[in-house]
């Protein structure tokens, strides 16, 4: 019953934890010891759920220093374009909340030793919601690697996709990345999209979803429209796992569901095989 | 003829007029207050219209007397010829396409359709496309290119569909795709919104060289519905939600996203839909007469500059 979580057993996720010694995973319901936990990469070794854990968590799993060698446009914040009620404060929280600028992180970094450009959300800014600086992060990413000629690889967490707070605006976040997609792909630099937990409507409807190879970690919520519209449209109950990993991947819209432990393995292989052609344009 | 809550007066007089016309025959005397009442009725129509709330504005883009897409390709375009089918799983009625010409201007015409009798909104789906909607779209942007063809696309949907089986045909994909797609595209691509620009799944055909918008049509990243429901918890401050959005055509074009407002008659579309599918038709020529002249390769590369370009940010020093 990996998919069908009761409501109340959602509990503590990571960041909602003091600096306890041990969690209860909130799939399963296991007491777990909190450094054995960050060994297993915040995945739970009793029932492999899982854990939503921070873009640089994601950093630190990927790539070979656990840092960025040169992080890209550092600094970009998104305006208020429409000044769109307490939008200007809310920002301001999640900035002090997460230390980060806005839901984005781009950087070129090595991943056992092959250069690449990555580029993170993190679900802890806003859900990890695109508006005008995610989305030139992006663009700014995927030149990035254009302009070194090296691969690309996107991951994401995102629920609410593009962020209303920035109405319009965010919804042309769509186009613009979708731009840098098609850049890349006119460029012939291999583009690779990792989907966490959850990456959802707008975000999936764009850049996730353009990737030469798509991967999934486990039991991650993707999709266009969330379960609950979704349930309350048609009225009926979701099939089992319906929208996660491993249901996208039965229907072809995936290319593999890979545990955290092996991401960056398989990542590896995959940049071995799917390399930037020599004698490309550019 | 249904009517707004905020129509009511209009249609109140309107009524009485028509009473008074049709003993008019045997009561020539009445033509005097029928003339009052016209007068009347027009002051009404300007007064109430040229005061209307964000939230009235939504609800006249969501009428169901508006033109739709049909009402539009039948008004505007000869000799139309309907192509079906995504050539992958089905035809989806939310999304009418074909070939036809605009004033002899060849084109591909691809719209949104809701659909007006109970029956058709079911067959329509409401104008909420599926992914075979969208591929479909796709196929004929494509046709479109391979003919040089411009694409005139007719935005009016509440969003693409939140149904079990779009999501098992990849909804996210499909739209995806199509917007990579009309970034590539080496064919001018025209926009009119007529009504409800619902989201993504009104992006999903219409990433474009020129975007126009009716008057009374909104364009939005979520509903205000939506919008409120999770912002404030509380979906009946859509009202408050439709202010914050900005998703009127005067808005969206102060914001750069709509090129042009295309008038329609006093008290809306629906009340003269003749009129104004004539002036969209004007305008809609007038720009793909532009468009069709120059170098697709020139055109291709202003829309990408174009969306390129959107974004409101800020660069500030080094914070970590």
């Amino acid at each position: 019953m990996l998919f069908r979580r009761k409501k109340k057993e959602i509990q503590a996720e990571k960041k909602d934890l003091p600096d306890g010694l041990w969690l209860k995973c909130k799939n399963c319901g296991e007491i777990l010891y909190k450094t054995q936990l960050e060994k297993n990469l915040w995945v739970c070794p009793k029932c492999g759920y899982h854990m939503r854990i921070t873009s640089r968590d994601y950093m630190s799993i990927l790539l070979d220093d656990g840092k960025f060698e040169e992080e890209i446009a550092p600094g970009l914040r998104s305006g208020d374009p429409l000044e769109f009620p307490n939008y200007k404060e809310k920002l301001e929280t999640y900035r002090k909340k997460t230390g980060l600028d806005d839901a984005a992180l781009a950087g070129v970094g090595y991943l056992d030793g092959k250069k690449i450009v990555l580029f993170l959300t993190d679900f802890n800014f806003m859900g990890g919601s695109m508006g005008s600086a995610v989305g030139e992060k992006f663009y700014r990413a995927a030149q990035k690697a254009i302009e070194l000629r090296v691969p690309l690889v996107a991951l994401t967490a995102s629920g609410g996709g593009a962020r209303m707070h920035e109405g319009i605006i965010s919804l042309m976040q769509m186009v613009k990345t979708s731009l840098a997609c098609a850049e890349l792909d006119e460029a012939r630099i291999p583009y690779i999209n990792v989907l966490t937990d959850p990456t959802m409507a707008g975000v999936m409807a764009s850049f996730a979803s353009l990737g030469d190879v798509i991967i999934a970690e486990p039991g991650a919520l993707l999709g266009f429209t969330g379960p609950r519209v979704i349930k309350q449209t048609i009225g009926e109950e979701l099939p089992p796992g319906f929208q996660r990993s491993e249901f996208l991947l039965e229907h072809g819209m995936v290319d593999g569901v890979v545990h955290r432990k092996e991401l960056k393995a398989t990542l590896s292989k995959i940049l071995d095989v799917l390399r930037v052609p020599e004698n490309g344009e550019g | 003829m249904r009517f707004l809550d905020f129509e009511r007066p209009i249609y109140e007089i309107e009524k009485k007029i028509e009473e008074l016309k049709k003993l008019t025959r045997e009561h020539p005397e009445f033509a005097e207050e029928i003339k009052t009442l016209e007068e009347q009725s027009n002051r009404i129509k300007v007064r109430i219209y040229s005061q209307l709330t964000e939230w009235q504005k939504v609800q006249l883009a969501r009428h169901p007397d508006r033109p739709h897409a049909v009402d539009f390709i039948n008004g505007m375009i000869d000799d139309f010829v309907e192509l079906h089918g995504d050539r992958h799983y089905g035809d989806d009625p939310a999304i009418v396409g074909g070939i036809g010409k605009l004033e002899g201007l060849r084109l591909v015409v691809i719209g949104q359709e809701k659909g007006r009798s109970t029956n058709e909104k079911i067959r329509r789906n409401f104008g909420m496309p599926h992914p075979e909607g969208y591929r479909k779209a796709r196929r004929l942007m494509e046709l479109a290119e391979k003919f040089s063809l411009p694409v005139f696309t007719i935005v009016d949907t509440p969003g693409a569909y939140p149904g079990v089986g779009a999501e098992e045909r990849g909804q996210s994909m499909a739209i995806a795709e199509n917007l990579k797609v009309m970034l590539q595209l080496k064919t001018p691509l025209l926009t009119l919104i007529i009504g409800e620009g619902g989201s993504g799944g009104a992006l999903g055909i219409a990433v474009a060289d020129r975007v126009l918008a009716m008057q009374y049509s909104i364009y939005s990243v979520i509903s205000p519905e939506g919008c409120a429901s999770i912002i404030w918890r509380d979906g009946k401050l859509a009202p408050k939600a439709a202010e914050a959005l900005r998703l009127t055509p005067e808005h969206l074009q102060r914001l750069g996203i709509v090129d042009e407002i295309i008038e329609e008659p006093l008290g809306g579309a629906h009340r003269d839909p003749e009129t104004a599918i004539k002036s969209a038709k004007e305008r809609v020529l007038y720009h793909l007469k532009e468009l069709v002249v120059k170098d697709p390769e020139e055109v291709l590369r202003e829309r990408r500059e174009r969306y390129r370009r959107i974004g409101y940010i800020e660069e500030v020093a080094l914070s970590s």
